[in-house]
């Protein structure tokens, strides 16, 4: 009877709910961004799992519906993008230059220091697309001959980087202006990175929104590009 | 709310149809982005109709991300077998991606005289 409960929905919902409201509060108690609710909440839910031996596919039922409400998200996004888009159309230019410096920056450093420490060629082009939202990483991996799951999971450990980190390393090295630090974690850290900036500032969270959407076009044609260039 | 709901999944749909359709390689909810935004600016969609569902969505935004994150441990072994130059390149690569965009970004608004400060 248990293990049927276990495989409906009510379980993997609930859970995800519990944890991420448990972690919010320790997140707003402790008040320490190591504390970041997204990573303790995948953390605490990877650890329950690994020690009660309930499978992933169990907990997958209820997750996915919640996976489910990123997609209407997504869309929302464009709602703060028409609000602030006098502010955002103002400065259009250092915007996409920005991302494209930013986008470069990703691939050559992931890849290339990858390289340099001795990863195989496989690791070497699965972090590639690493800080691009997951759809279209693992559809620019497939393209190059990755390995697509990997890309997923550091696509998830690099926006939850972003997310934890991320503005309070934007602010130590002098990105202090909530527009440019918008643009710095959304270019980095695609949707984990925004859901971070929205609660830090919405003009700067609707910029990290945009940069999801142009780094991962951008990122789609620069990747396949520089990969034939260095064969 | 529910108005709202609708016409945010309508466009998630229409993007997902408009990216199958044309190849694109941006997912659909991305492209349902742009749709909503072109919608709000052409005046077809009001900002009234999905500011109260958008509102909602947009304040929870990171706890859709949980599952996906759950998903990392079915990947772990992959992970395990080459971890050092994984972690290295991830870490250090996003903090150069940080720092490399917003000082771009921050550089060009200050010297266009926009309203970088």
């Amino acid at each position: 009877m248990a293990a049927d409960l276990l495989q409906s929905p009510l379980f993997g919902v609930g859970l995800t709910l519990g944890s991420y409201f448990l972690a919010q509060k320790l997140y707003l108690r402790s008040g320490f961004p190591l504390f970041n609710p997204v990573a303790v909440a995948i953390v605490a839910i990877i650890v329950f799992l690994g020690t009660t031996g309930i499978p992933y596919r169990d907990y997958a039922a209820g997750g996915d519906y919640i996976l489910f409400l990123l997609g209407p998200a997504v869309v929302a996004l464009g709602v703060p993008l028409y609000v602030r888009r006098r502010e955002i159309l103002a400065r259009k230019i250092p915007i996409l230059a920005g991302i494209f410096a930013g986008a470069l920056t990703s691939i050559l450093t992931a890849s290339g220091l990858a390289w340099l420490l001795g990863a195989s060629d496989k690791v070497v082009l699965s972090l590639a697309p690493k800080s691009v939202t997951a759809p279209i990483a693992i559809g620019i991996v497939e393209k190059i001959g990755g390995i697509p799951p990997l890309t997923a999971a550091l696509v998830v450990i690099t926006g939850c980087l972003g997310a934890i980190c991320g503005p309070e390393f934007c602010r130590l090295v002098g990105i202090r202006d909530p527009a440019s630090m918008g643009l710095a974690v959304g270019t980095a850290a695609h949707g984990i990175g925004t859901a971070r900036m929205l609660e830090v500032d919405r003009l700067g969270g609707a910029i990290a929104g945009l940069a999801i959407g142009l780094n991962g076009m951008l990122t789609a044609v620069l990747v396949p590009l520089l990969f034939v260039l260095f064969r | 709310m529910v108005r709202g709901f609708a016409i945010l999944l309508l466009l998630q749909f229409a993007g997902e149809v408009l990216g199958r359709s044309l190849r694109l390689p941006v997912p659909g909810n991305v492209i349902g982005m742009g749709l909503l935004l072109a919608a709000l600016v052409g005046g077809l969609v009001r900002l009234e109709w999905v500011q109260e569902a958008a509102d909602l969505l947009l304040s929870h935004f990171a706890l859709f991300f949980v599952p996906a994150g759950v998903g990392v441990m079915v990947y772990y072994d992959v992970i395990r077998q080459e971890w050092l130059p994984i972690v290295v390149a991830t870490v250090l690569s996003t903090f150069a991606v940080m720092a490399v965009t917003g000082w771009t970004e921050g550089y060009l608004a200050r010297r266009g005289g926009g309203d970088g400060r």
